[in-house]
């Protein structure tokens, strides 16, 4: 029996570092957890795309769920993500707002109108000073924002159907129920 | 300016080597003993001006209008301790990352609005998490991050301490004096 104990240890580090490739198969440990999630989303007042001279706030989007979503011409993972926002954007049944993040607008406009725009609508954060509040390092990352104004899920990283289907919908599903109790 | 007087080191070595016919003793003999202290000196000298360096670079990064040398000092020590969320690895003094740029003088303008650190830690733990920090706080989900290694050494310690007793014991049944500690 004791000759079999290095063994024994052995096996325990193989599944030991097996379970910790697979935990890395799983999670991307560069991510950061948002300590945001369930609570209010920051105020803002940001001008939009369209016409800078309107802005847009946090209060003035109360009473409807929304997703927010970070996006930029010069990030090339939006440039992934795009195509699966321009399919699936207009089914998910609530406002897809754009939040573009450290932009030129006129990059931005081109940007869209070049690969199309998915967005009910979008808001400009040039410096991202805004973008600190919420907690973003980088882009894309998608707020779920309910009715109430509470953050309630969060992407980081490209949106695929996958991700859409798995954590997005459901996450949806959950605040529509809350609102028809 | 800090390549030169390592020059003249190197230089000042080589010259020393130059005299390659002198026979080892003779040579150590021939320094002098002053000019090891001397050469002490120059070394200390010389990395103080290292660390003089380091500081000029980090503030070369962005120039904060800083109210005095206080504050700069307050700020470097408290942007080393956060962790810049681009590139993981690096903290918020050395990070080029535009996010770090602007994290650095978000926190800038909450020192000039006299918040204590202690505040600005917490101003940017509850938008980032505690990933935040390059030191993770003590609290139950971090437990077993800072007690964990502890614990396993006192499991290894048990460990050993059984193996040794076992054999304690078999051998005083078997007692043969000659093998003790053989497989030690």
């Amino acid at each position: 029996m004791s000759r079999l104990l290095p063994f024994f240890g052995f096996l325990l580090l193989v599944t030991l570092f097996g379970f910790g490739i697979w935990w890395n198969t799983q999670h991307d440990p560069s991510e950061v957890p948002s300590p945001l999630i369930n609570q209010p989303a920051p105020s803002f007042v940001l001008p939009t795309l369209d016409d800078p001279t309107r802005t847009v706030s946090k209060a003035s989007l109360l009473g409807k769920p929304y997703l927010l979503n970070v996006f930029a011409s010069w990030c090339v993972a939006c440039g992934e993500e795009h195509p699966t926002l321009m399919a699936e954007g207009k089914q998910l049944g609530i406002p897809l707002i754009g939040y573009n993040y450290k932009d030129a607008p006129e990059d931005a406009k081109g940007w869209l109108g070049a690969h199309g725009n998915p967005y009910t609508m979008v808001i400009v954060d040039r410096p991202g000073r805004t973008a600190i509040d919420f907690g973003v390092y980088g882009a894309p990352e998608s707020f779920l924002v309910d009715a109430q104004g509470v953050i309630r899920y969060k992407h980081i990283g490209p949106f695929t159907p996958q991700i859409i289907a798995r954590e997005l919908k459901p996450a949806i599903a959950a605040l529509a129920h809350e609102a028809q109790p | 300016m800090s390549t030169t007087p390592l020059r003249m080191i190197q230089g000042d070595v080589g010259g020393r080597e130059g005299g390659g016919n002198i026979p080892a003793g003779a040579r150590s003999a021939r320094v002098p003993a002053a000019g090891h202290w001397w050469r002490a000196l120059l070394s200390v000298g010389l990395v103080a001006l290292l660390a003089f360096v380091g500081t000029v670079h980090a503030q070369a990064i962005d120039p904060l209008p800083f109210e005095n040398h206080a504050q700069e000092v307050r700020f470097q020590h408290l942007t080393r301790q956060l962790r810049c969320l681009v590139c993981q690895n690096e903290n918020l003094a050395d990070s080029n990352a535009e996010l770090a740029r602007d994290l650095r003088l978000e926190v800038f303008k909450l020192m000039q609005q006299g918040r204590s650190d202690a505040q600005i830690k917490q101003y940017l733990v509850a938008r980032y998490s505690n990933f935040v920090l390059y030191d993770p706080p003590l609290q139950p989900g971090t437990w077993l991050l800072w007690f964990g290694p502890a614990l396993i050494l006192l499991a290894g310690a048990g460990v050993v301490l059984v193996a040794v007793r076992k054999r304690r014991r078999d051998e005083a049944i078997i007692d043969v004096p000659t093998e003790n500690g053989d497989e030690w």
